[in-house]
């Protein structure tokens, strides 16, 4: 952990750096070669939606955990498919987590759930108490999508506001919701390739994902532009102020985003292991997936877009020739070194605070003003 | 510095005392246990949405009103019924199921047109021998504490005052004005009650002679019974039923002689005149055969019959007409309001909103709301000791302030929630549990930015002391702003969210708000206050604030070796 703390504290210094900005073209690429991967899965599997949005009968058995077996399953299939029920022809019959196993068919009517109860009790020994139901008409998922995806559309406009204002910049918006649409298509890729239900908890989750990869963004770009609130007086340029901030805030990025995932993995692995089905599960791993590719996408995704967004400007030209004029070798801001050694800590740390050498005296032991002077403290 | 140490434990003391208060106002509303949803004690959800989208929510109340009349009228106790989002209502029935139940929420309204054998405002045959059957006289009120032929009830009675509700005349039903009958029924109504309708026409006869003679059985129950009715009572077709209106007034009525399906159309219009407001009505063939019958026999002496929408008399009018041609109006002391609400009752089976045919129908049986229970505190358990145990080992000494917040921030949410559950009633189900976990991450994550801040400020040279000072001023524009992405996040969510699944983006949008209340009034007095020892101002090696973990060679403001 202290070495963690430590390595926090070389890249607060600059010492320590990850070029995130110069190096975009990579995480790009990383990020394209995510966004086919989820696409694959997206295309060629297929999301699998739940009843919720496709209509059916679901039953969820509960059962002790040595029943709980393929074997009851497949008895269960046999004996639903002879009632001879046109919908219930072919149910699919399921173990779900250590102590229940599910009955899907299309939708039935009421006496056929009757009777289909019956079968299910009769099979396994099981009471009405520890049966579960849900018997949702096909039409239902109409209004769930419609509204999920006016909630998002409504959150978009929101946040671009919000954002907008908050950073009197549309750039900011545009760099961050591009952010937002790239976790989403990794997060909806890989709940597909998971095969997991897809159910209002998913979309709850994956409305949920917006507001977190925007906190992270917002929190990267909050800091990006109070280093970048000055170029001119830090005498660096605005790709490299961005880089340090992204730096800086890497190891808050890195805790918040285990702290955020630990307790949904808390959960996910709850709904897998314990429930094996229900909102618990989808919920989780739509968050999940997304709040990883949220904190990624606000580091790798989200800066380096921002810096090539605002590359255009006058003010952010302007400082990068000042750069290019003081240090030649180092002109392109896009390329600066991945790792700068300590000594060049001065020049990409905007106000350096070395320790001047002080001369030995009575007094050497006694702690030396580390204040700065007061032009330099400025009024941060 | 010392001030700013003072006032942060002022703060913390204040604080303390809201906690107090919170919990104060748990103690007085009485309970220490949230409610629970469904999903996490058992029992079924039937969710009727409305086929068109666009419902008043006028209309969906008082349907949801209806539905929960008929649900609770069936012999369920504690059904909850409540309309959700625009178009749909949601019928709740904590800890048990009944399948059959679905039916009844399901089915139309039941509509049936009985005789009226006798009502507290017209003692008919059930007035015995002393009081004799006023059969000539019209009724003139149906209300409670309207007029009682025996004079009870003398003051207020005035048949002729057309205003005030009190004492609105009778309706009375009469052939259509608009619609003279030009074609005689195929078949005299008498006919019709022998060749038999689908149900109600058979039993017009008996319907009839029940009306003069109810019999014994029937007169004991009536005076038994009391309005209003503690139950609804059971609608049979084929038996007689004693039943009120919503003005109070008792009846007996007859089997029942048109059935609500026979009815075709119900509309609300004016009279010839155009002056007053009345509800026209068209039955089927068999219908207007039965009615045919019935009108011939009641309207020698303008008897009443009933018109009975699931058990309760929505309208008693007389008969003033022969009707064979199954077209009549209801006249009365309609206005056009009260003529449409009547119309559309009729016509939508007493729901003010058509529903879509199959209803929503989830049961959640007991076992598995047992294992989603469990689930769900095992997670947030889980949840919660990780993340703690994560703190503690990265930002010791600060991690304990982490522990402490978020303890705190359980505690505050823990009766909000109680709180809620008993005033707003709000109950915690799995998707809300789920929320809770999730905001732990969101809650932590302001100490995190806050700490971060602190160690930045530290490294630029600042003491302890007042590097918490000014990173504080950042960490919280940084938690503003973050917070109101997450809020809005949970508004959206909220009003967006599908059904059962809201409980997750209210508890986190709860608990986001309360991070901010812990956060400006608990965790930032706190390491103020926790400022003024030398364990953590001095960056002891477990503070979390310490030379070798801020990465520096030594603290700023303290002597080489710290408090070591």
């Amino acid at each position: 952990m202290s070495r963690f703390s430590r390595l926090g504290s070389a890249l607060y210094e600059g010492e320590v750096s990850v070029d995130f900005v110069g190096r975009r073209r990579t995480w790009y690429a990383v990020s394209a070669v995510l966004i086919v991967i989820a696409m694959f899965g997206l295309f060629a599997k297929g999301l699998n939606f739940g009843i919720e949005f496709e209509g059916g009968t679901e039953y969820a058995v509960t059962l002790p955990a040595d029943q709980v077996t393929q074997d009851t399953a497949d008895r269960l299939r046999e004996e639903i498919a002879a009632l001879g029920i046109e919908d219930a022809e072919q149910p699919v019959v399921t173990t779900s987590g250590a102590e229940a196993i599910l009955v899907q068919t299309e939708s039935l009517e009421l006496d056929e759930v009757d009777r289909v109860s019956a079968v299910i009790q009769e099979v396994t020994g099981a009471t009405a108490d520890d049966l579960s139901l849900s018997n949702i008409g096909a039409s239902w998922g109409r209004d769930i999508i419609e509204r999920a995806v006016l909630g998002l559309v409504v959150f978009l406009v929101l946040v671009v506001l919000f954002i907008w204002a908050y950073f009197r910049e549309w750039k900011a918006s545009v760099a961050s919701l591009v952010a937002l649409g790239h976790d989403v298509v990794i997060t909806v890729g890989i709940y597909a390739l998971s095969g997991f239900e897809v159910s209002p908890a998913t979309v709850t989750g994956l409305l949920t994902i917006l507001g977190f990869s925007l906190y992270d963004t917002v929190v990267v770009f909050d800091k990006v532009r109070e280093n970048t609130a000055d170029l001119r007086a830090r005498r660096t340029t605005y790709a490299r102020a961005a880089n340090l901030a992204v730096n800086q805030t890497l190891v808050r990025s890195i805790n918040t985003t285990v702290v955020a995932l630990l307790p949904v993995a808390a959960i996910l692995w709850v709904g897998v292991v314990q429930l094996g089905s229900g909102s618990l599960k989808d919920l989780a791993l739509a968050l999940f997936v997304g709040m990883a590719a949220g904190a990624y996408s606000s580091i790798f995704i989200a800066t380096p877009l921002l810096v090539q967004l605002k590359s255009g400007e006058k003010e952010i030209r302007l400082a990068e020739k000042r750069a290019g004029s003081r240090r030649p070798r180092a002109g392109k801001a896009a390329q600066a070194p991945a790792k700068t050694g300590g000594t060049s800590g001065a020049t990409s740390r905007p106000e350096p605070a070395p320790a001047r050498p002080v001369r030995a005296s009575a007094s050497a032991k006694r702690t030396q003003p580390s204040r700065q002077t007061r032009a330099k403290r400025g009024k941060r | 510095m010392a001030g700013t140490s003072r006032s942060a434990g002022r703060t913390l003391v204040v604080f303390g005392i809201g906690v107090a208060v919170l919990f104060g106002l748990v103690a007085l509303a009485g309970s220490w246990k949230p409610a629970l949803g469904l999903d996490l004690q058992g029992g079924q959800r039937i969710t009727l949405r409305a086929a068109d989208d666009d419902v008043s929510s006028e209309a969906l109340d008082e349907a949801a009103d209806i539905v929960n009349r008929r649900v609770n009228g069936s012999g369920v106790a504690e059904a909850d019924v409540t309309t959700q989002g625009d178009t749909n209502i949601v019928v709740e029935i904590p800890g048990e199921s009944n399948q059959a139940l679905v039916e009844v929420v399901r089915r139309q309204a039941q509509l049936r047109f009985r005789l009226v054998a006798c009502s507290t405002v017209r003692q008919g045959p059930c007035a015995g021998a002393q009081e004799p059957a006023p059969g000539d006289q019209a009724p003139d009120g149906q209300n409670p504490d309207g007029q009682n032929p025996d004079g009870q009830n003398p003051d207020g009675q005035n048949p002729d005052d057309p205003t005030g509700s009190a004492n609105r005349p009778a309706p009375a039903l009469a052939a259509d004005d608009e619609t003279t009958p030009t074609e005689d029924p195929t078949g005299s109504p008498q006919d019709g009650t022998q060749e038999g309708g689908r149900q109600a026409p058979a039993d017009v006869e008996e319907a009839l002679a029940f009306k003069d003679a109810p019999g014994q059985p029937s007169i004991t129950a009536f005076s038994q019974a009391t309005c209003p009715l503690e139950e609804r009572p059971d609608d049979g077709p084929g038996e007689p039923l004693v039943t009120c209106d919503d003005d109070g007034v008792k009846y007996l009525l007859s089997p029942s002689v048109v059935e609500g399906t026979q009815l075709t159309s119900a509309e609300a219009g004016q009279d010839a005149r155009a002056i007053d407001w009345q509800v026209q009505l068209g039955l089927d063939d068999a219908g207007a055969r039965a009615f045919g019958t019935v009108s011939q026999a009641l309207v020698n002496g303008r008897q009443q019959f009933a018109i009975v929408l699931d058990g309760t008399v929505i309208s008693a009018p007389t008969m003033e007409a022969v009707i064979t041609d199954g077209r009549a109006s209801i006249s009365g002391d309609f206005n056009e309001q009260t003529a449409t609400d009547l119309a559309t009752s009729l016509k939508f089976g007493a729901l003010p909103v058509a529903f879509e045919d199959d209803p929503k129908n989830d049961t959640i049986g007991p076992s598995l709301a047992g294992n989603q229970l469990s689930a769900g505190i095992w997670a947030g358990v889980v949840g919660l000791l990780v993340v703690m145990l994560y703190c503690l080992l990265y930002y010791r000494g600060l991690g304990t302030v982490v522990i402490a917040s978020l303890l705190t921030a359980g505690v505050i949410t823990y009766g909000m929630v109680l709180l809620l559950s008993q005033g707003a009633g709000f109950t915690v189900s799995l998707p809300g549990i789920a929320g809770l976990i999730v905001a732990v991450g969101i809650t932590a994550d302001s100490f995190i930015v806050f700490f971060e801040r602190i160690r930045d400020e530290m490294r630029e040279g600042k003491s302890m002391r007042v590097a918490v000072e000014a990173g504080w001023l950042r960490a919280r524009n940084t938690c503003l702003a973050a917070d109101t992405v997450s809020l809005l996040a949970a508004l959206v969510l909220y009003i967006f969210a599908i059904d059962e699944v809201r409980g997750f983006a209210f508890t986190l949008g709860l608990v986001t708000l309360i991070d901010l209340v812990v956060f400006f009034f608990f965790t930032k007095p706190l390491v103020t206050w926790l400022g003024r020892f030398a364990f953590f101002h001095r960056g002891h090696r477990l503070s979390g604030l310490d030379a070798e973990n801020l990465g520096l060679d030594r603290l700023p403001g303290v002597a080489a070796g710290g408090a070591r």
